[in-house]
């Protein structure tokens, strides 16, 4: 699609735009919709007749057709449904009339929450989007109640809408949105709009069916590995399998003799075999002889890691939370609890290898991708071609699986570079072991954890301490002006909930040099876990009930507090189990939203942890789509579970020792939980409902296994020989 | 040349033997609803049936599948409409989307020789599956469902 910009000149007022199309003639039409790019103004001017187009999201054409541009993008997260649901809300029109149309890349479809940046991360898309996609629609809407009052020479206030129509109560008159689109499209954009009242809600708060299922059910969806342009080929990259090393020599005369195999090409990332299809890329891949220069990191091992951080652990780090004195408070008090916890890199394995497609020209590129981020996709193919913003067209399409790992560029850069050296469209497919071995991980952590308790068992200190390599650095450049802490590092530790009077978050930022980045709950992945621990192993110190003892502290915190209890509620926390069965508790607020959890295990005698039950308790504010919030607590559940119960990625010599679904393993159907979820009524503003339940899993296991067997876990994955002799 | 009966269709295709059956169906054929997610066998995403049985087309080459009947997802029925299919809309089952061909055709297979699956005979089909996103409660629900339980 054509960038917006190069059909409506930044120079030109929007407003001014308005009215010169209006002038010109007809309906309006803001030129962001056409596929591909490349349209006349004519062809533009035709398609728009009878159309009105009230901002860059709705467009309302004389057959009553309404169109929602979507620029979240959907990786399984029901944001396609979600973000059209807030526009029609506010525009009242009928559902069944809605179709969407991705986005191109343009910066007038940003997310505020990410500076005006098109990226779909963060469980941001609700949270970012929400005032801005029901301005929209309340905006369209007051300027057809305008239309409808100009065409009957009624008062506004007199009018209401139902379902795209304009109501005229006093006569029982009704006009069809359709029918007042040319003269919707020749008023102004009114400057300020009333939301609906959530109680005049029809559709958000509605587990409405989402628009990609039926697709995703007959094979018809398109995720980017789909994709196909006239004369692609298909590439796969090789890359060094030490991070940070380089091409030293490559001898590709066997690759190229592989039937099917057209060129080898050596580009920023590595080494591109080019053939007809996969498969005969692969087999280039294994007849390549290249002699790699490993580079500063050949020697690294996940055991210097853990030695460097536990080092670095041993002296105060930069101060992400003070309140009280923590140090005189666990130097005076009668009883003191010191613990630490390790968590490991985790690749993201989305069921869809990362994979790209690219054309390049010498004036225009033009890339297809499952991206989370159209934004960072523009600017790392204009950084490859050199071309600027208004000659890179950003293509999306489904993505199989995100989590955080498609809003890096890295498969942008192999595909956009492979095309352009090779003059002909490429698709880069990356092997499971390419994706396995070359992400970017959820950063190794190493945390320690001290805590105080007063005669009667109350906390009255908590201090943790974090080394972690740094997102906002990666991000940023510099911690400097945030004095060396990173708020995405310590996201669900500096915000403890807990009511205790001496509180210390520190932070200490290390790189140990393996590629990290934002994994589905990023810092909370790793807070959700050792803060929820912590608290379960003092309630046990100070000998009272994980759920009392909780409660207790969160006085100050009524949203946590109803959370933590309807969890206990609607799990039977308290009540007799089946034999064997044992209970865990888990509170934990991140990305606007609180999660409550109860996990039910049973311990076998060799160690084997089974997951019976979680009942989960989420308070995300007011709601958009009920069975999407159900569907992604589930999901997010089984995500974290499946990290803290297998997930682990080790470093020797440089490079991931795991490669694939036999080393690296996810849960399957036959190892998952029943899972129940509860929503919590609120009229709070959203909260995100991508992530949290991920990092409130490990933290709600971890306490059930201790029930089950008396131990506690400070290291993930957990490990059946640390539990062996547990309950039978 | 490879003669190969896919969804009912005859075609010949220009492949070397060995070629998994996989990309002949998404490459050569352009039925791009049986997915690749690890080449090795290990998650499911690449399953179809053959003579109605559930194989791994990543892991089954050409040459394999002459002669015998290769369903993918677009020819386990007509417009969508096999029964696991509409429970799968049912349910809202599908998130990211990318492994569910293959849940389908497992489950669809299952079905096929098990009309009515206990639990149990739905984790023995089910878990060469693998669903990142998480949907196996609803997976299980909706086989279920298609099953009239």
């Amino acid at each position: 699609m054509a960038p917006s910009s190069t059909l409506f000149p930044s120079t030109l007022s929007r407003r001014t735009f308005l009215r010169t199309a209006t002038a010109a003639g007809g309906g309006l039409m803001i030129g962001t919709y056409l596929p591909f790019g490349g349209e006349t103004a004519a062809q533009i001017d035709a398609l728009a007749a009878g159309t009105f187009e009230p901002n860059v999201w709705i467009r309302i054409g004389a057959d009553d057709s309404v169109r929602i541009m979507l620029s979240m993008l959907e990786m399984g997260q029901g944001v396609m449904t979600a973000m059209p649901m807030l526009v029609a809300e506010e525009l009242d029109v009928d559902w069944n009339k809605v179709v969407t149309e991705w986005a191109p890349a343009d910066r007038r479809y940003g997310n505020p929450n990410f500076g005006g940046s098109q990226t779909t991360a963060g469980s941001n898309s609700t949270r970012g989007m929400w005032k801005v996609l029901r301005n929209a629609g309340a905006s369209g809407r007051a300027m057809l109640v305008t239309a409808a009052a100009r065409t009957w020479n009624v008062a506004e206030d007199t009018l209401s809408t139902d379902k795209g129509e304009v109501v005229h109560a006093a006569s029982g008159r009704r006009l069809r949105y359709g029918a007042l689109v040319d003269t919707a499209a020749s008023l102004p954009v009114p400057a300020t709009v009333t939301l609906k009242d959530p109680k005049a809600f029809r559709l958000l708060g509605q587990s409405l069916a989402r628009f990609d299922i039926p697709q995703k059910v007959a094979g018809q969806a398109e995720f980017g590995v789909d994709v196909t342009r006239p004369g692609m080929l298909v590439a796969r990259v090789v890359r060094c399998p030490v991070f940070g090393g380089k091409v030293a020599s490559v001898n590709a005369d066997k690759a190229k003799a592989v039937p099917g195999v057209r060129q080898v090409v050596q580009i920023s990332t590595g080494i591109a075999v080019v053939a007809d299809g996969y498969w005969a890329a692969s087999k280039g891949v294994q007849a390549l002889e290249i002699k790699w220069d490993e580079g500063a990191l050949a020697g690294l091992n996940s055991a210097d890691i853990t030695k460097r951080f536990a080092d670095l652990a041993s002296r105060p780090g930069a101060i992400a939370r003070e309140e009280g004195d923590a140090d005189r408070a666990l130097a005076s008090a009668v009883r003191t609890v010191e613990r630490v916890f390790e968590v490991p890199y985790l690749a993201h394995a989305c069921m869809e290898p990362m994979n790209c497609t690219a054309e390049v020209t010498a004036d225009r590129c033009d890339v297809w991708v499952p991206t989370q981020s159209q934004t960072a996709t523009q600017a790392a193919a204009m950084a490859a071609t050199g071309l600027p913003e208004s000659k890179v067209f950003v293509h999306t399409s489904y993505l199989g699986g995100g989590f955080g790992r498609r809003g890096e560029t890295d498969f942008v850069t192999d595909a956009v570079e492979t095309a352009k050296a090779v003059g002909k469209p490429v698709k880069v497919m990356w092997s499971r072991e390419d994706d396995i071995k070359h992400d970017y991980y959820r950063p190794v952590t190493y945390v320690r954890l001290w805590a105080a308790l007063d005669a009667q068992g109350a906390p009255v200190a908590w201090k943790e301490r974090l080394v972690q390599p740094s997102l906002l650095k990666r991000l940023q450049g510099s911690l400097d002006a945030m004095k060396g802490v990173d708020r995405i590092s310590v996201d669900g530790a500096a915000t403890l909930p807990y009511d205790i009077p001496n509180i210390r978050v520190e932070y200490t930022e290390a790189d140990p040099g393996i590629p990290y980045g934002f994994w589905r709950s990023v810092g909370n992945s790793v807070n959700g876990y050792v803060t929820e621990a912590f608290i379960d192993e003092l309630a046990a110190e100070a000998k009272k009930d994980a759920y009392e003892f909780r409660r207790a502290l969160l006085a100050k915190a009524p949203r946590q507090r109803a959370v933590l209890e309807l969890a206990a509620e609607k799990s039977g926390w308290g009540r007799p189990l089946a034999a064997g069965r044992f209970r865990g508790i888990a509170v934990h607020e991140c990305f606007g939203s609180i999660i409550g959890q109860v996990t039910e295990v049973s311990v076998s005698a060799a160690g084997a942890v089974r997951v019976h039950k979680v009942t989960c308790v989420v308070d995300c504010g007011w709601v958009v789509n009920p069975d999407t919030i159900k569907a992604q607590m589930e999901g997010g559940i089984l995500y974290g579970l499946t990290a803290a119960l297998k997930g682990e990625i080790t470093i020797k010599d440089g490079r991931v020792v795991q490669s694939h679904f036999g080393d690296y393993p996810p849960m399957r159907i036959n190892e998952a939980p029943e899972t129940e979820v509860f929503i919590v009524p609120s009229t709070e503003a959203p909260g995100g409902i991508g992530e949290p339940s991920t990092a409130v899993a490990a933290g709600s296991l971890v306490n059930a296994i201790y029930a089950a067997t008396g131990k506690r876990i400070y290291r993930l994955p957990i490990r059946p020989e640390q539990l062996r002799q547990g309950t039978a | 040349m490879i003669a190969l009966d896919v969804n009912g269709k005859r075609h010949e295709v220009d492949v070397p033997p060995d070629m998994p059956l996989l990309w002949v169906v998404r490459e050569v054929l352009g039925l791009t609803g049986t997915k690749f997610g690890c080449g090795l066998g290990q998650c499911g995403s690449c399953t179809v049936h053959i003579d109605g049985t559930a194989v791994r087309s990543c892991q089954t080459t050409a040459s394999a599948a002459v002669g015998k009947k290769v369903t993918t997802i677009e020819g386990l029925s007509p417009a969508a409409t096999h029964p696991l299919q509409v429970a799968w809309v049912n349910e809202q089952v599908p998130q990211c989307g990318y492994c569910q061909s293959g849940q389908l055709m497992s489950a669809a297979a299952l079905l096929a020789r098990t009309p009515k699956p206990t639990d149990a005979d739905i984790d023995r089909a089910m878990q060469g599956n693998v669903c990142r996103c998480g949907t196996y409660q609803r997976i299980r629900r909706a086989i279920h469902r298609a099953a009239g339980a």
